[in-house]
């Protein structure tokens, strides 16, 4: 197994971002909360969330806005198991791995002593952890709600409102199509090689395989960008931009916006104290 | 390497955001100059690409496996410029779309991994190969060691930032507010990882799809290789000058070396028995390692052992000289006078080797 973690390792990776796209793409066109509002109002409104809870100096305040994020996630019909799957578990695992040493590297008053080892934990050290880990998971929950309730389309339209340079706009919108087109392609070339073969591969030909399917998909890379600049010169594409602009606030967005922004600002002001 | 949000401060998020603000608006300026319409396709697709290869599982020797970055090779085939709008843009996708790091922390993993990362990369491959030709081995080499470089220096710059949190942002019972480790045990925990699993991989990488490219599509390469010589033989007559460019980095490196004077205090566990001797520097040296209690006296070993040999330039400072920079220059170019020679002498032996029949 562990020779052949290169083809069932890269599979497993493309195959699961693949899962993650069409998920998403699901529960954006349900029927909830966020799914409703316009999508600037939806980023504006977490990227603030967002900094108030990487600003507060409060638990209380970090957890309030991580309450926040589910109430939105119930009311806009996200399944708190996909939360916890995609989110919750990954984040707790790898912020808790690292902040777990805290506990006890910390300098402080020492409240616990770990039977037999004798180290002691510390206040500081607790509650520098508890920072950390709610921190990582109120802050990750916010950014993947809203990618979950907002088509991947309209999220880039909505970076305009922050004054991201039209042409970048454009850059990542193509970007994300070609991604998915090249996890397919990468998907299909290891899957080829895997159905070829018996036996497991050695780690000296496991890392020419990686390197060789890279080196393909390099050059095809290059071929592709070239195809796709005749094809957009054949469209009558000269160098310039437009974006179809059609979102359109109306009042229950702006009350949204408004709401946002005071929830945003007490817990700027509240973390703050 | 890709830091979630909640590690830095909002401080340091915005530091790091108006850091790479420049580079990427210089990047785009000069792309839109070279490229026009081109720069589109080109940037998205290469973009993709780099999103794509940072999910290979690439097997590395004893056993593990490891993913790699692919600035270094984003850098060879396009340049540091387009380097780091690819390696940002994929960036932005890993954090918005996937949640592989944060969206505040953007800025930083864009700072420290598509434009440090980039620009390394860049010249290191640049330094090496100099004008060889695009097929030389040389070339091969010289993307491993600017894989490896790349991503350490972005390793180090993630633990530099992380390391100065709890030096910076504490609440009011001294609890640390983001990444709550010191300098002292954020850079060693950092790098331990990539000097070995993650330095490895972009190593393997880099110089795989570089040896890939030179016999399957040269082109690819010879955009970031202007003035490479047609062939192997055209650079070998060349001698000293095929290196300039690593001579000249040696020699702007020992210039300042008596940066080293500005350091205080005596490095972690290169304590002379002086040191062990001393009630001030024990003082120090409990400080350092965590406030743990240092064995009463010298050890008698430690005692015994030091006195076997005595260094011709003790503490880079020979004994007849007062000025210590200029004993830190003297010994840079004694030291690597030394290492030039030993290389010669081995390259002497390989050749004359492969001219006996």
């Amino acid at each position: 197994m562990r020779a052949n973690r290169v083809i069932e390792g890269s599979i497993h990776g493309f195959l699961r971002v693949l899962e993650h796209t069409l998920e998403s793409e699901e529960l954006a066109r349900r029927d909830g909360l966020l799914q409703s509002l316009d999508p600037r109002v939806k980023l504006l409104g977490f990227v603030g969330l967002i900094v108030a809870a990487a600003a507060s100096r409060r638990l209380e305040v970090i957890g309030a806005v991580f309450g926040l994020a589910i109430v939105l996630a119930i009311c806009s019909r996200v399944p708190l198991r996909t939360l916890m799957i995609r989110v919750w578990a990954g984040a707790f695992a790898f912020t808790g791995l690292i902040a777990a040493p805290a506990l006890f590297l910390t300098p402080g008053r020492p409240i616990w002593w770990v039977p037999v080892l004798g180290w002691a934990v510390t206040a500081q050290g607790s509650r520098g952890a508890v920072y950390l880990i709610s921190r990582v998971e109120t802050t990750a929950t916010l950014s993947m709600l809203l990618v979950l309730c907002t088509p991947w389309a309209h999220v880039l339209k909505a970076l305009r409102v922050l004054r991201v340079p039209m042409v970048l706009v454009v850059i990542l919108g193509m970007t994300y199509r070609y991604i998915l087109l090249m996890i397919g392609t990468a998907e299909e070339m290891f899957e080829s090689r895997r159905s070829r073969m018996v036996g497991k591969l050695a780690a000296k030909d496991g890392r020419r395989l990686a390197i060789a399917t890279a080196g393909v998909l390099l050059s095809k890379t290059m071929q592709l960008s070239g195809d796709v600049y005749l094809a957009m010169q054949s469209r009558g594409f000269r160098g310039e931009v437009f974006l179809l602009d059609d979102f359109e606030m109306r009042l229950r967005d702006w009350s949204w916006l408004a709401a946002f922004f005071a929830l945003g600002a007490a817990a700027i002001w509240m973390g703050a104290r | 390497m890709h830091i979630p949000d909640g590690y830095l401060s909002p401080a340091t998020c915005a530091a790091l955001y108006a850091s790479s603000a420049p580079f990427w608006y210089v990047s785009l300026r000069r792309l839109k100059r070279r490229l026009t319409a081109k720069l589109i396709p080109l940037l998205s697709v290469f973009a993709a690409f780099s999103f794509v290869v940072m999910m290979f599982n690439l097997p590395l020797p004893g056993g593990t496996t490891g993913h790699a970055v692919g600035v270094a090779i984003a850098s060879i085939v396009l340049g540091p410029w387009a380097s780091i709008l690819a390696i940002s843009i994929a960036l932005f996708i890993q954090a918005v779309f996937f949640g592989d790091g944060g969206i505040t922390a953007l800025g930083a993993n864009c700072f420290n991994m598509a434009v440090a990362g980039s620009l390394v990369a860049f010249f290191t491959y640049r330094a090496i190969s100099g004008r060889c030709a695009i097929a030389s081995r040389r070339r091969v080499v010289a993307a491993g060691v600017a894989g490896y470089l790349s991503i350490n220096v972005a390793a180090l710059l993630t633990a530099i930032e992380f390391g100065i949190q709890p030096m910076l942002f504490r609440d009011a019972s001294g609890a640390p507010l983001y990444a709550p480790y010191p300098l002292k045990i954020a850079i060693p925990a950092m790098m331990a990882g990539h000097l070995t699993v993650a330095g490895l991989a972009e190593l393997i990488l880099s110089a795989g799809l570089v040896a890939w490219l030179q016999r399957s599509h040269p082109s690819l390469l010879s955009a970031t290789a202007p003035g490479a010589a047609a062939t192997e033989d055209e650079v070998s007559g060349t001698g000293w000058l095929a290196i300039r460019p690593l001579l000249i980095g040696l020699a702007a490196l020992m210039l300042i070396t008596p940066l080293g004077i500005l350091a205080v205090g005596t490095a972690w566990g290169e304590w002379s028995p002086r040191d062990l001797a001393d009630h001030t520097a024990r003082q120090q040296i409990a400080a350092a390692s965590a406030n743990q209690q240092l064995p009463p006296g010298v050890p008698q070993g430690l005692d015994r052992l030091s006195s076997v040999w005595t260094a011709p330039f003790p503490s880079y400072a020979p004994p007849f000289l007062h000025t210590p920079s200029f004993g830190y220059l003297l010994s840079a170019a004694f030291g690597s006078g030394l290492i030039l020679l030993a290389a010669l002498v081995v390259g002497w032996a390989f050749a004359a080797r492969q001219r006996s029949p």
